[in-house]
């Protein structure tokens, strides 16, 4: 077990807003972690700055001990809230673009995924509903072989069916070794597949615990609690 | 109706809940599951990965579980082979005694709760037992 994010007294301000307050944190490998908060929490923020979309107004972020960058970013497998890809594009010209981008983007991986989701490969992006977009986004990212893999509200906009599709290839797809950070506010959903969760609230963070030790302390499910630390 | 059983989520099988640790429940679900006999003493128990795949947990969750019956005695391991379930019939014996005595506590305390004595539940129990077999 290693440590692959260490963040030190993190801050993100958009001009006067603060968005993220001194937040420190460690997220270890071989977890499945739920970065849980109300909307405007700054869920995105910190996945922005992990990724290196953000730079933070003061404090530190490293991945694997490196400032983040290029190393950072291969082995970060990233899924945005919104799409960048081009909808002129088909599923499999992305799938090229990915296997060039990406040393550890595994082909055939992609391929089975989109298979047992019915999803053509000759299909262009913008023929496509909301939602099938968004299964052949989370199969890209889900066919690397990354040592984290940072998903923002991968479930929000599939059906229950899809989701529980969804959360079977996110279990089965990630190496033992690698951790999976998922931003969402669709607990109940996936608080099974979780091992740890991080409660943040107004930019800083207000919990990190085992999921487990939670239920065992508090009696209550993940879902029940977020609706009790985050009553409005 | 015939099928909807098939169509069924195999998650929902496990039948596990949010307000209780999973780990917990998972145990409980394989101790079932060796005390009825789906799984028979000496049997390879399926990988982390997989079972945790059909339970729709986290392998960390599973695994944990695993250690937890191990250190119970119930599952052992062969190195390199995997798990098993434990030959030892005395142990499957008493982990059956065992739950056979909560699943009565748990009956007792909830009638205790509907206002019935020892007696009055011994009374009901007896007929409802007369009827059954009836």
């Amino acid at each position: 077990m290693n440590t692959l994010v260490t963040c030190k007294e993190l801050t993100k301000a958009y001009g006067k807003k603060t968005a993220l307050n001194r937040v420190s944190l460690e997220i270890e490998s071989g977890h499945i972690i739920g970065l849980l908060g109300p909307n405007g929490s700054g869920k995105t923020t910190l996945i922005k700055l992990l990724n290196g979309l953000l730079t933070p107004t003061s404090g530190e972020i490293y991945v694997k001990k490196l400032p983040v960058g290029i190393e950072s970013k291969k082995i970060i497998s990233y899924l945005p809230d919104q799409t960048y890809l081009n909808m002129n594009n088909t599923v499999k010209e992305v799938i090229d673009y990915f296997s060039a981008f990406y040393a550890d983007f595994e082909v055939e991986r992609a391929y089975g995924m989109l298979d047992s989701l019915h999803i053509s490969p000759k299909d262009r992006l913008k023929t496509m509903s909301k939602g099938t977009k968004e299964k052949v986004q989370l199969i890209l990212v889900m066919s690397r072989r990354a040592e984290l893999y940072v998903l923002d509200e991968p479930i929000a906009g599939v059906d229950p069916a899809t989701r529980d599709y969804i959360l079977q290839t996110i279990l089965t797809n990630y190496d033992p070794g690698a951790s999976i950070l998922i931003s969402t506010h669709l607990i109940s959903d996936i608080e099974n597949i979780l091992d740890q969760v991080i409660f943040i609230k107004d930019g800083e963070i207000c919990l990190q615990a085992s999921v487990d030790d939670i239920r065992m302390q508090h009696q209550k499910s993940i879902d029940a609690l977020f609706r009790e630390v985050f009553k409005c | 109706m015939e099928g909807t059983q098939n169509n069924k989520h195999p998650a929902d099988k496990w039948n596990l809940t949010s307000d209780r640790p999973v780990f917990i429940q998972i145990m409980e679900k394989l101790k079932l599951d060796i005390v009825t006999g789906n799984y028979l003493p000496g049997d390879k128990l399926p990988s982390v990965r997989d079972l945790a795949g059909e339970a729709a947990v986290n392998p960390n969750t599973m695994q944990r579980a695993f250690s937890e019956l191990e250190r119970e005695g119930l599952v052992y391991t062969q190195r390199t082979n995997g798990r098993f379930i434990t030959e030892d019939l005395n142990l499957i014996d008493q982990l059956k005694q065992q739950m056979a005595l909560d699943a009565i506590s748990g009956f007792l305390k909830s009638m205790r709760q509907l206002g019935f004595s020892g007696e009055d539940t011994l009374r009901l129990l007896k007929e409802a037992l007369k009827e059954e077999t009836a």
